[in-house]
Parts: structure tokens; sequence; C-alpha cells
């Protein structure tokens, strides 16, 4: 059983902390009551509580609590440089934090982001001062406007990292669009591991650089089986990302969808959430399910029960959907909050009145 | 000195938050020296650009300012300078 007792979940109107009691989960406390949480990251190098706040009208900012949200600090902004740019002659500046990802054990006070329009940034100092990741910005595929471009969004975005338990210099990233890259150099080259990959949308399904994954994860204790669910399928690597193997549900539903849960110890179990593709992107037939695969992808299970069956609209995006342990959580469209303390065989609804979720985290 | 005033939106991330008086010739120096009196503030009203966010106005002599991304709009010796958030929300 998980001792975990402690739920963040990131919503357009504030940070909503849930605490596990005798009785139950009940809401704790809000923070940042009004402004639009986009980005909650719990760091287990140091247990700080991050979040990005993503305001309408005074930009993007991050903010840090050491004390589970008894007091906040913020960082300054990451900026891009002067110099950078989206394309030769248009400036680029930060649109939005889209994740946060420690650096690994060896480097207690590194942090990675991934932001749109396409910039990865690292801080050496708890924060304190991010810089651009140079050598991701100016590499070729980026420059290119077929090859990166945004999905659902006017730029293209870093939503995923990851960082290989076994050597903090090898990281994965995921672009929407553009696809997976990864570095073994701790940042100083990138090369492109989409093969695989279909990109349906595109003229050329088969390309190397242009692809629309949703999410990307890896299994901690075996960290080169990676998960990804993507615009056009769920796809597994068992080789660390050198070929994808497509695991869509042929017959059933587990096919588009934002959310992925990995079991970081069962390299074969995998939840995701999926969606009516993608003109509509409300649940399947008003009904919300969440698919579980316990044989790395060959067979998918459906599980409704505790879940709303009838004219239900929810989405769940990206990074709303959290595991640790036995407890799986997910935030919808919707405000919707949903619990499952078995490993999603059954399911409780937390809150039915929370504004859009955009992320949910276990902080303990 | 031409006089700074902003919306009662911003207190909420600056305690403390009132007009202030400047000796600025442009829209930029008089934020320059703002920033200044409350560090950090300026990150909230211009992007790393140097241009005003989308959903900030300013306005001088009660006329929005017409050079968005250099600030270059000049204050007169007794201008008043109104920092607000355009109407858009959600």
């Amino acid at each position: 059983m998980s001792l975990s007792t402690v739920l963040l979940i990131g919503t357009s109107k504030g940070l909503v902390e849930f605490r596990r009691h005798s009785k139950g989960w009940a809401i704790g406390a809000v923070h940042f009551l009004g402004m639009p949480v986009s980005v909650v990251f719990t760091d287990s190098r140091t247990g700080a509580w991050w979040v990005g706040l993503a305001h309408r009208h005074w930009g993007q900012k991050l903010h840090f609590s050491r004390d589970e949200g008894r007091s906040w600090q913020s960082v300054p902004t990451p900026r891009y440089p002067a110099d950078a740019a989206l394309r030769p002659g248009k400036p680029a500046s930060l649109k939005k934090i889209w994740c946060m990802q420690g650096a690994g054990p060896d480097k207690p006070g590194g942090l990675w982001l991934g932001t749109e329009p396409g910039g990865l940034f690292y801080s050496g100092d708890e924060g304190q001062h991010f810089h651009l990741v140079e050598s991701l910005w100016n590499h070729p595929s980026r420059l290119d406007e077929n090859q990166w471009f945004g999905a659902g969004r006017d730029f293209p975005f870093i939503h995923s990292i990851v960082v290989d338990p076994r050597d903090s210099d090898h990281v994965y990233i995921a672009v929407s669009c553009a696809g997976v890259f990864e570095t073994t150099d701790g940042g100083r080259s990138w090369a492109p591991r989409n093969q695989g990959l279909i990109a349906a949308y595109l003229p050329n399904p088969d390309v190397e650089v242009g692809h629309d994954p949703h999410l990307l994860l890896a299994c901690r204790a075996k960290p080169d089986v990676l998960w990804q669910q993507n615009h056009c399928g769920i796809f597994r690597s068992t080789d660390g990302g050198q070929w994808w193997d497509n695991v869509t549900d042929k017959e059933g539903i587990a096919d588009y969808g934002f959310a992925l849960a990995i079991d970081h110890q069962n390299p074969d179990r995998a939840w995701v959430i999926p969606a009516v593709s993608d003109e509509v992107r409300i649940a399947h037939g008003l009904a919300l399910c969440v698919c579980v695969t316990e044989d790395g992808g060959r067979s998918w299970r459906q599980l409704r029960n505790g879940l709303p069956q009838e004219h239900c609209f929810d989405i769940v995006f990206r990074h709303s959907l959290a595991v640790r342990d036995n407890l799986l959580a997910f935030g919808t469209t919707t405000g919707n909050l949903y619990l499952s303390e078995d490993f999603g065989e059954h399911w409780q609804c937390l809150s039915f009145s929370l504004a859009r979720v955009d992320a949910v985290a276990f902080a303990d | 000195m031409a006089t700074v005033s902003f919306t009662s939106a911003l207190n909420r991330f600056f305690p403390g938050l009132k007009a202030e008086q400047v000796d600025a010739p442009t829209v930029r120096d008089a934020l320059e020296q703002v920033e200044r009196l409350y560090p950090g503030i300026i990150d909230y009203l211009v992007d790393e650009q140097g241009g005003l966010r989308k959903h900030v106005n300013i306005f001088v002599e009660g006329e929005l300012i017409t050079d968005r991304n250099r600030l270059s709009d000049p204050l007169g010796p007794n201008a008043d300078m109104l920092v607000f958030q355009a109407l858009s929300g959600g």
C-alpha cells in the first residue's frame, strides 16, 4: 500500500491540496487562488513543491515551497536570450512553461524546464538562474518549420523530460510537434528518436522529425522501456527509444488521448485515458474509461468501476494523471477529480466542482 | 516629476505598491525606475524582448502608448502614467 498522503491538483483557478485523513481524502488548502496553475512538480530530492503559473496578463512565473505550501518563494522567470529567434528575424519569447524535472541525484541543484515556443532550459542552482539549452535550440530540425511546429498551440512546446536514473547525463525530451530527442552527454548534443512512430497528419507519415508525442515516460526500474501516448496512438520502446512499437489497441478504444501513467516497477504495466480523436475530443461514448495493459501493450482492459458512464464530456490532459504505488488519480477538463487506491480497478470521485485540471501530482 | 500609478491587481504580487514619482523621459525609463523600487515588477509588465505584454496597457495622459515594442513614448515633466491590465479574462 502507498503511504502517500498529499495530492496536488493544478487547476485554472489555483493549486488545490488534498490530504488523506483517517476517513478519506479532503481538501487541505488552496494556494494561488484564482491563478492558472499550469505546472506542478514535486522534487523527490529536496521535497520542494514547484508551481508554474500561466498568468493571462503578467506572463509565466515559477514559485516553490520548501515547507509543503506554508510559504512560497519565486525565482526569476526563465528568459529567452535577446538573440534567440523562432525563425530568422522573429524574436523568441516565453509563451508557456510546460514541464519541470529534476536533473538527477548527482546534480542536486539541477532542474530542467520545458517551454513553448520550443526552448529547453537548465538551472544548476535550484532555479535561481535558468539558461536556454542552445544545443537543442540550434538543432537544424528546430529551425525547420516543417519539422518543429505547433499542435493545438501556435508554437512547438516541450512537455516531457525524462532523466535516466542510471545516468543523469542521459535525458529524453518530447516535443509537440517534433518528436522525441535524446542526449547522452548532458545536453551538449541531441538526436531524434522517432523510428517506428507514425505522423498520420503529414504527407509522409514516416518522417524523422515532425511527430506528436503527447506524453513520454520511462520505467524507473527498467529505464530502457519508454512509453508514449501519441497523437497517432500508443507506442512503447524496449531499447531506449531506438525503435518504437505501436501498441495501440486495434480492437478497442486505447488509441488517441493525452494522459499516460506507467508502473515504475513493472515495465509491462501502463494506463491511458482515451478520447475520441481528434476533431471532437470528448470521452468515448460520453463515458469515462481508464485502459490498462499488463503485458506491455499486447492487450488492454477497460476500467470503469466508479467512473461516470453517461453524459460525460471530460477530457484528461497530459499532466493530469498521476500514479504512486497503488494510487492513481486524475483530474479532468470539467473539474472532476477521481482517485483509485487499487491500481485503477475501483474509482471514487474526490470532487466534481474544481476548475479545469491541468496538472496532478502526488507530493510525498 | 511624472506620476506612475498601477492597477490594484498588481498589489497581490507587490504588497505596498503605490503611485510613484519618477524623473524619466520615456515610458521605458519610468518602468526601469519603478523596477528599482519594486524588484521583479518589470517582468510582470514586459516580456524578455522588452515589449509590453499583450494583456497589459499603459496610458500616458489618458492615451494608450503607441510604441508597445520599445516603450519609447515620451513622458512630460508632470505626466500621469497609468499601468493597467487589459480587459481579458476567463
